[in-house]
């Protein structure tokens, strides 16, 4: 009766990454975000499926946009939420992270949403927590949901990742969100190149499976996405380039340089936006612009994330 | 595994309901039909093509996906989740009359799930509900107003509905429990 059945579920307990995760998943959890969009698109923005669930967001770094998404996504399923964010919490009083986590695990959560300055720190928790974590972000490492939610904007505007010429250029070094497309486009087919100035560009970023450009130009030749990210300022105590205004002039994206990319390439940002940083306004508020897609794509790709992960009772 | 029913039998029980449908709903402008995923919305929409036929009148068709509102999705152990299709209504359900559409009739609870789906879309004037086959064991006080088929089964028994746009073929079955 049955065809050959497709992956329904989600191998792990939790979303640390997207290095965790197999194409077919991905998929999965695209296929499952088409639907949720659905949900968004009724009058009754709600659905019953998360009902009962209690869902923790921890956000140890600010995030307006990633929490205000996961937040508008959790109510969407019914579950209970709560948001803690770190300066009204007690670690501003100097408890550790896992002492933090630990007396949030006692009041019972079954999910939690955790952002944190440091790489590595939501795979911690994973190993000592009985709640399902999610990574929100990770210092440098990585932001799973962001990378998924960019590739269901693609797939939407493109039909498919696969042979995909994706240009990815600003602050490499800082950027979490980079690892975590870079790692999820390449499994799924797609080329990737980078450009930033030479000082933020990550050592090994080959070895990721990037082609690295020295120039915007290189790798915006011939693109179907171009992807700019924020220059991180407040991650940079060292002097990376002489100015904004140079940077600018070498790196940001204007609709001259936009002329090299496909006629009908898209333009992507994780936002927050520095105009005339990294993207010029013509740019960003063009008709090639899907920055705010992005945005509401966001909610429905972390819907279906928690659907994927929120169902069914530990053993 | 004896079939209980062929490819002509269930064309000639379709065109029966439609014209059920057609005798108790004198004036058809504000009825719609909403199939349940996925073989209710292949019979709502040969249903559709009967009344089309047989009365001139073209009927909206919606297809309703009820996953999210299953109440069984935290009882099972963690693992495989019913994948989550889209439902796709294309008009207003309020104050409209709306036949809902589903193969089998068992224990009633995606009924229940597929009510509370709708009403979430809108207040409708009236529900009303069209299976195929009711092979009997309700869970919940719910009853099917045009039954295709009444089928006394016991609940080791399957019964499996095939429709030539997904099964490549027609049919109904009654099979030994697994």
């Amino acid at each position: 009766m049955s065809a050959p059945a497709p992956v329904t579920a989600l191998r792990g307990r939790h979303l640390l990454g997207i290095s965790d995760l197999a194409t077919d998943e991905i998929t999965l959890i695209l296929d499952t975000a088409h639907a949720m969009r659905e949900v968004g698109e009724r009058a009754i923005k709600k659905v019953p499926a998360l009902r009962g669930r209690t869902i923790v967001n921890l956000f140890f770094e600010p995030s307006t946009r990633t929490r205000t998404s996961f937040e508008i996504a959790e109510k969407r399923l019914s579950a209970d939420t709560l948001s803690l964010a770190v300066s009204t919490s007690s670690v501003v009083k100097g408890e550790t992270l896992l002492d933090t986590v630990s007396n949030i695990e006692a009041m019972a959560p079954d999910m939690l949403v955790v952002r944190h300055a440091s790489s590595g720190a939501c795979h911690q928790l994973a190993r000592h927590c009985r709640a399902r974590i999610v990574n929100a972000g990770d210092g440098l490492h990585e932001h799973p949901t962001q990378a998924l939610l960019d590739a269901y904007t693609m797939r939407q505007h493109k039909g498919s990742l696969e042979g995909l010429q994706v240009a990815i250029v600003g602050d490499l070094l800082h950027s979490r969100v980079l690892r975590s497309n870079l790692l999820l486009l390449r499994k799924m087919g797609a080329t990737v190149r980078v450009a930033a100035p030479r000082p933020l560009v990550p050592v090994g970023i080959e070895a990721l499976g990037a082609v690295a450009c020295r120039t915007i130009e290189e790798a915006l030749d011939g693109a179907d996405v171009v992807m700019m990210l924020r220059i991180q300022l407040e991650r940079m105590q060292n002097n990376f380039f002489p100015s904004l205004r140079e940077y600018f002039t070498l790196f940001g994206l204007t609709p001259a340089r936009m002329a090299l990319a496909r006629p009908d390439a898209i333009v992507m940002h994780p936002g927050p936006m520095n105009r005339g940083v990294e993207i010029a306004s013509e740019v960003a508020d063009g008709p090639r612009a899907v920055i705010l897609e992005q945005v509401a794509n966001g909610v429905a790709v972390r819907m279906a994330v928690l659907y994927l992960l929120g169902g069914g009772t530990e053993e | 595994m004896p079939q209980v029913m062929d490819a002509s039998r269930i064309e000639r029980t379709l065109a029966r309901i439609a014209h059920e449908i057609l005798e108790r709903n004198r004036e058809l402008s504000d009825v719609a039909l909403v199939g349940i995923r996925t073989r209710g919305v292949v019979i709502a929409e040969r249903i559709a093509a009967v009344l089309h036929q047989a009365g001139g009148v073209t009927m909206p068709v919606g297809s309703l996906d009820i996953t999210l509102y299953r109440d069984d999705y935290m009882r099972h152990p963690v693992g495989p989740q019913p994948v989550v299709r889209s439902t796709d209504i294309p008009f207003s359900v309020e104050g409209r009359r709306i036949l809902l559409v589903d193969d089998v009739l068992y224990t009633g609870r995606t009924i229940r799930a597929a009510l509370d789906a709708i009403i979430d879309y809108g207040r409708p004037k009236s529900i009303q509900l069209v299976v195929l086959v009711d092979r009997g064991h309700r869970e919940l006080p719910i009853k099917a107003d045009y039954v295709g088929k009444n089928l006394p089964t016991s609940h080791e028994q399957s019964v499996q509905v095939r429709l030539t746009e997904i099964d490549g073929r027609d049919e109904v079955m009654l099979e030994e429990g697994a």
